[in-house]
């Protein structure tokens, strides 16, 4: 197991500050990117549930051009498509714009189906009962629409850290780019990976516990297990 | 604009593309075979409950997904003796085998328990009702989620780029090297993201097809 010798270990720890800088990236990136692809997402999300075929259409477009092509693909297209634009952003930009639009479109998927789950008919009830719409929205709707919602969305979030490290290949200097340059220039793999896969690890599994948690929830809740409570 | 296009559209250009093109389906079919193949174990395992099995399938599963890709890409193509392209496709294996078995234990979880206690009834053993009566009807609810991520395995391939494997988006970046205007590099990834674009269509196709062909499996 020379490959991970202790030696090793002691040069990571006393380089630990490029690693915490790289994770500063990863946790600003993801973030941000996090906050576009919910934007997106509401707005096409909702668009494809609206009246108005066009708006159907140029959801359709948008959510079907980002899931059939590559992350990868799309961030080098942003890449280099930007200076011939004459647009010039820096990396992590670049990089929260690629992450936002790939997941916006799943996310669009998610919200397209938590509001087709929730019939009309709620909405109806609910303001037949005196209930403002801001009441019954805020009381009837978004409760049944943000239990739908909630699972798949976390798991968004989960597959948007994990591809935030698509960084790494524009040299954005997020956690994967700090660990593949710090064992570029040592030669300690072993240990630079292990430590960032305890990391992205301990992002990750919580919140997939986390929407597990609230899928089994939901489930129960629908199947009148729990409707006593 | 019409002459750099022209300049671009020489059949070595083509070729150049082509033999990346040739790269991503490689490593997406073994991709798809070995995780198709290892992932279905460890769902089985996981389904099981046997108190050892299910335990090290939950760790691998839960380890593997948890981890980026381009992370298990890089750590195999330093770790291991492999060629890069072959320990692209090991690392996008086991990454993906993480998720097929969660597919097939949801899946599997999906088979009313009736069925169990039915085929005991008849006499079968524990394999074979897996074999014969659970896993093919659990196999018809888990064609639409395997389908989507056996698209994204052919997306993922092109985080293989990241250790100089030159599959598609690899060639397509090669390439802009020698063809940089504007119109040549619209040209060339709009060529890529058309040909991703097909491989992932006719693959919901197929499992759309799939899908349907075993619909007599009701549930």
């Amino acid at each position: 197991m020379d490959r991970f010798a202790a030696f090793k270990w002691q040069a990571l720890f006393t380089d630990w500050r490029i690693f915490v800088d790289g994770l500063g990236r990863t946790a600003s990136t993801a973030g941000l990117a996090l906050l576009l692809s919910l934007g997106l997402g509401v707005l096409f999300g909702m668009l494809a549930t609206s009246p108005y075929r066009s708006g159907r259409s140029v959801s359709r477009l948008y959510v079907s051009l980002i899931q059939n092509t590559p992350l990868v693909t799309q961030i080098f297209f942003l890449y280099y498509a930007l200076p011939h634009l004459d647009v010039v952003l820096p990396t992590p930009v670049v990089g929260i714009l690629g992450l936002g639009f790939y997941h916006g479109a799943y996310m669009a998927e998610v919200f397209r189906a938590g509001i087709q789950a929730i019939h009309r008919g709620q909405l109806e009830a609910g303001l037949s009962q005196g209930f403002t719409y801001a009441q019954t929205m805020r009381y009837v709707i978004l409760p049944q629409a943000a239990e739908i919602v909630l699972p798949p969305m976390t798991n968004q979030a989960v597959a948007l850290i994990k591809n935030s490290s698509i960084l790494a290949m524009i040299s954005g200097g997020d956690l994967m780019f700090q660990a593949d340059s710090w064992s570029a220039s040592t030669g300690y793999y072993g240990p630079a990976y292990l430590t960032v896969w305890l990391i992205y690890f301990s992002l990750c599994f919580p919140l997939a516990r986390l929407a597990k948690h609230w899928e089994e929830k939901s489930a129960r809740s629908r199947s009148g297990e729990v409707k006593a409570a | 604009m019409i002459e750099e296009l022209l300049a671009l559209a020489q059949w070595h250009n083509l070729r150049f593309l082509w033999q990346g093109l040739a790269v991503t389906l490689q490593i997406s079919v073994l991709t798809i075979i070995f995780s198709f193949l290892l992932g279905t174990v460890l769902g089985v395992m996981r389904y099981s409950g046997h108190w050892l099995l299910s335990r090290l399938a939950a760790v691998y599963v839960e380890g593997f997904r948890s981890s980026p890709l381009i992370l298990l890409v890089l750590l195999f193509r330093f770790t291991t003796p492999l060629k890069p392209v072959n320990s692209g496709t090991l690392a996008m294996s086991l990454f993906t085998a993480a998720i097929v078995a969660e597919v097939v234990r949801g899946g599997l979880n999906a088979v009313d328990k009736g069925q169990w206690e039915a085929a005991r009834s008849q006499g079968f053993s524990w394999i074979q009702i897996l074999r014969y009566v659970v896993l093919p009807q659990a196999l018809r609810k888990m064609i639409p989620p395997l389908i989507g991520q056996f698209i994204t395995v052919v997306k993922d391939t092109s985080y293989v780029w990241v250790t100089g494997v030159e599959e598609l988006t690899g060639k397509g970046v090669i390439i802009l090297g020698q063809y940089g205007t504007a119109s040549q590099f619209f040209a060339i990834f709009g060529l890529i993201g058309l040909i991703y674009y097909l491989l992932c269509w006719g693959l919901q196709r197929f499992g759309l097809h799939q899908e349907r062909r075993m619909s007599w499996l009701t549930m």
